[in-house]
């Protein structure tokens, strides 16, 4: 018996590292397989100015100048008005209400249901409610906000995560000390749900940046560089999906293209993670 | 601020940041920018087809060039949406990829290139040509294996387009099926979709836009043409109409247009862009 | 003592000022989904005058443009590819989580997480373009025509694997480390550790997780558009082609009219009404304890 009882966890504990470092390669490889594919099709057309220039035959030739400055207003928008609401709303759901409070269930199964739905109907809402009942048209501004409304759920559901690793004696030993509520929330637990916080800004940003079916119907295909936020811009996802899909003899272009969106990806989520590790790190100290 | 805009194009990346700010500034600019009285200005708005996107951009891009206070917006998404927003007032002119229908009699058509449709195969296939019978044959199930009809003896991949694009009305009605009739093992949306299905697999037949699989077979991809009715399918043949499958490519609008509108539709329908629609891979019509 | 008491006033305000304020957000935030679905309605609506609820459910078929709108073989072929999906995809980041946590050499980890994190970012047309060049002409080969339920299952694993890997792995950051240390010290081997203190402990994140990527398998387009063949029908085996609702809606919105248009609306209306399942049914499972 005792042979048993100490051989069984010795192969449990065997195959579990088999099947994590088994899994762990799995994911890899296909992913290597994934961006070697980009990687050997897209380097050879990459350039500055590939970069900088304007496309050029419906984006057979030329670059995606305009594309790019688009993106990033596009992202810009769609952070500036999410990342406000998407904490706000955490922070309420998991600080301000109680968790079997009926407004804190539902907007919690509005927001699980937010998360499911398709792009596209996210498309055929953003055309339907900003661009023709708001009359914003086909713009930036449009495409940001449409996309706002679908990273939401990824926003607060992280953020949330986020709060509740925070141990409940911060939050007891801080109201023991006086403290309001709106001090503790902005030097105690903002700083500690950091983590959190960031996961949900790297899947949001992740999932905007690589929106295609939404940005269709709202940011619009025009790849003139945009002159204000109300102008019909094109995304960079737009752009490959035009020209894998659309345009024939656009697919070193596209391929191209998704290297850049893979490098923009890499360069925002490097960022965040600095910031992470290094800038963060020392507020919590400070306070 | 719009000299700001107009030094932009060369230093692109450079002042991403001035950018930035002159692009908030902008919203309230851009909207002042259409008063000057002198020749043409302002903006248009095109909405409609994809297939016709990229190649109305293309002549939109040479028509600002022409006329610099104008700006020609173009958005994709759909014959229906080019009929619809036209109809509503929301787009200046639709594109419509496929004959106007009897309920459209409303609108002011006006076609500006033709598009053929081919049946195309995998070029390892060894059938040279199929009489119109044996498409219909193969397309209603009858026919499911390649040696019936001169080929390998393997089962025959059916690739048909979705419901509503008109290249499926195009074909169903050349070979007067019912699409209730059609036993697909594929359905497809786009052209290059349907390039690329059938590139990657050996035993598949399916029909795309004949400028498309032209400029994909001298690309190398391992696709091959069948003539259709003992025609064969080249743009040549579209060109001087003995191709039995084609359809018009029509812009539309809602009222008789004038100025702006009249001047681009006369443009488009000119001698003047017929190397874009070749460039486009399409048959500018003869005159 | 005047001072004393006013300072606390104003620290009220300040809290209620929050309060209020967050609670504008959360409504905003909720409305969305009501907006959505007020949408989806109103445009849904003329079909539904014509031809009613039912016939989505007992037509012969989907032929919109010859007035059969049959949803059912749809509704089936999103359940299958969502299911088989999540089930791959589940205890793969799972286990990748527990890789970056638990097994990988610290060098290793933050590039492996960097990697899955810039997986999370890839456009859903690079994948699909991916499918259907590289693995459906592979799946071709094995078992014809190629396009099939089993390539979009691949497919959509492949898509949704980073959020359920990345709020995983932030889940068990989260775990306090003084449980890591007690299981430590009483000597409890490392995957008996993670198995009996970890998971419970990361519970809620894990299955966040979950439901966020099944929302996300549930929601998928462009891609599944291109690799599942859509060709409306129940499938039968792995390599039938499937269309799910989502492909349906975008394969045919753009030519679609009148009716046609409607019942793409209704398409759209019964995969909320499936996402609403769900998130009642992860409630009923969970009876609550998840948030606790």
């Amino acid at each position: 018996m005792v042979e048993v009882a100490t051989q069984q966890p010795n192969t449990r504990e065997w195959l579990a590292f088999v099947l994590v470092w088994g899994s762990a390669v799995l994911v890899t490889a296909t992913f290597c397989w994934l961006l070697g594919d980009i990687i050997w099709h897209g380097l050879s057309h990459l350039s500055w100015i590939f970069l900088t220039a304007p496309p050029e035959n419906a984006g057979r030739r030329g670059g995606i100048g305009p594309i790019l400055v688009s993106t990033f207003l596009i992202l810009g928008v769609c952070l500036a008005v999410s990342l406000p609401i998407g904490i706000g709303t955490a922070v309420l759901l998991v600080e301000f209400t109680s968790d079997h409070s009926l407004f804190g269930r539902l907007t919690r199964r509005s927001l699980d249901v937010l998360a499911g739905v398709p792009s596209i109907v996210f498309g055929l809402f953003g055309n339907a409610f900003f661009c023709k009942t708001l009359g914003l048209g086909f713009s930036i501004l449009s495409g940001g906000l449409t996309l706002a409304c679908m990273v939401l759920p990824i926003l607060i559901r992280s953020t949330e995560e986020g709060f509740r690793a925070v141990p409940s004696n911060y939050r007891l030993s801080a109201a023991a000390l006086g403290l309001s509520r709106t001090t503790t929330l902005f030097h105690l637990l903002l700083p500690a749900a950091v983590p959190g916080l960031l996961v949900g800004l790297v899947l949001g940003v992740g999932r905007a940046i690589a929106e295609t079916a939404a940005l269709i119907f709202t940011s619009g295909y025009v790849d003139r560089m945009p002159e204000s936020l109300l102008d019909s811009g094109r995304a960079l996802s737009i752009h490959i999906f035009d020209l894998s899909m659309n345009v024939s003899g656009g697919d070193a272009n596209a391929y191209a293209s998704a290297l850049v969106l893979i490098i923009l990806l890499l360069i925002i989520n490097g960022t965040v993670s600095w910031l992470a590790t290094y800038g963060l790190h020392r507020k919590i100290v400070t306070v | 601020m719009y000299r700001l805009t107009q030094i932009f194009p060369q230093k692109a990346l450079g002042s991403f940041v001035v950018f930035l700010c002159a692009s908030y500034l902008g919203i309230g600019g851009s909207a002042t920018a259409q008063t000057s009285t002198d020749q043409l200005s302002g903006k248009l708005v095109i909405t409609g087809a994809s297939t016709l996107a990229p190649l109305i951009s293309e002549i939109g891009k040479r028509f600002e060039s022409l006329h610099p206070k104008v700006r020609v917006d173009v958005q994709t998404g759909g014959s229906s949406r080019g009929v619809a927003d036209a109809r509503q007032g929301l787009a200046d002119i639709g594109m419509v990829s496929r004959a106007m229908k009897d309920e459209e009699k409303d609108l002011y058509a006006y076609p500006v290139a033709r598009d053929g449709v081919g049946i195309i195969l995998h070029k390892d296939n060894p059938v040279q040509a199929l009489t119109d019978d044996q498409v219909v044959a193969i397309y209603m199930g009858k026919i499911t294996n390649w040696k019936d009809v001169g080929g390998n003896d393997v089962p025959i991949t059916v690739v048909n387009k979705a419901e509503g694009r008109s290249t499926l009305e195009v074909f169903l009605h050349y070979f007067k099926l019912k699409n209730t009739d059609v036993k697909a093992h594929v359905v497809i949306g786009d052209n290059e979709q349907g390039v690329k299905t059938v590139a990657g697999n050996r035993n598949a037949i399916g029909y795309v836009s004949i400028g498309t699989a032209e400029y994909d077979e001298s690309q190398g991809v391992p696709i091959k043409l069948l003539p259709t009715g003992g025609v064969a399918a080249s743009t040549e043949t579209v060109r001087n109409s003995t191709f039995p499958m084609s359809r018009p490519l029509h812009i539309v609008t809602r009222t008789s247009p004038v100025e702006l509108a009249k001047t681009f539709i006369d443009y488009a329908q000119s001698r003047a862009v017929h190397d874009i629609i070749k460039q486009q891979y399409f048959v500018p019509l003869v005159d | 003592m005047t001072s004393s008491s006013s300072n606390t006033l104003s620290r009220w305000s300040t809290d209620d000022l929050l309060c209020w304020l967050l609670r504008g957000m959360a409504m905003i935030a909720s409305t969305i989904v009501m907006l959505i679905v007020t949408f989806l309605i109103v445009e849904a609506l003329p079909v539904l005058r014509h031809v009613g609820v039912l016939r989505f459910f007992t037509d012969p078929s989907w032929h919109p443009a010859e007035g059969f709108y049959n949803l059912t073989p749809m509704l089936w072929g999103t359940l299958f590819a969502m299911a088989g999906s999540v089930l791959i995809a589940t205890p793969l980041g799972i286990l990748s989580a527990v890789f970056c946590q638990y097994y990988a050499p610290t060098r290793l980890a933050r590039p492996y997480r960097r990697l899955i994190e810039l997986l999370a970012g890839i456009p859903s047309v690079v994948y699909g373009f991916w499918g259907l060049v590289v693995l459906v002409p592979l799946i071709g080969e094995i078992h014809p025509p190629g396009p099939s339920l089993l390539a979009g299952i691949l497919v959509l694993t492949i898509m949704i694997l980073p959020t359920i890997a990345l709020m995983a792995d932030a889940s068990l950051a989260n775990v306090p480390q003084q449980y890591v240390r007690g299981a430590a010290a009483l000597g409890l081997p490392r995957w008996a550790m993670i198995r009996g203190v970890v998971f419970p402990a990361a519970k809620s994140g894990l299955f966040t997780g979950v439901i966020l990527e099944t929302g996300r398998a549930i929601g998928e387009t462009m891609a599944i558009l291109m690799v599942c063949g859509n060709v409306v029908q129940t499938p039968s085996n792995l390599f039938d082609p499937i269309r799910t609702l989502t492909a349906n809606i975008a394969l045919e919105m753009a030519y679609a009219l009148g009716d046609h248009r409607a019942a793409l609306f209704m398409s759209g209306l019964v995969l909320m009404a499936l996402i609403i399942a769900l998130t009642i049914s992860a409630e009923w499972i969970s009876r609550g304890r998840i948030y606790g």
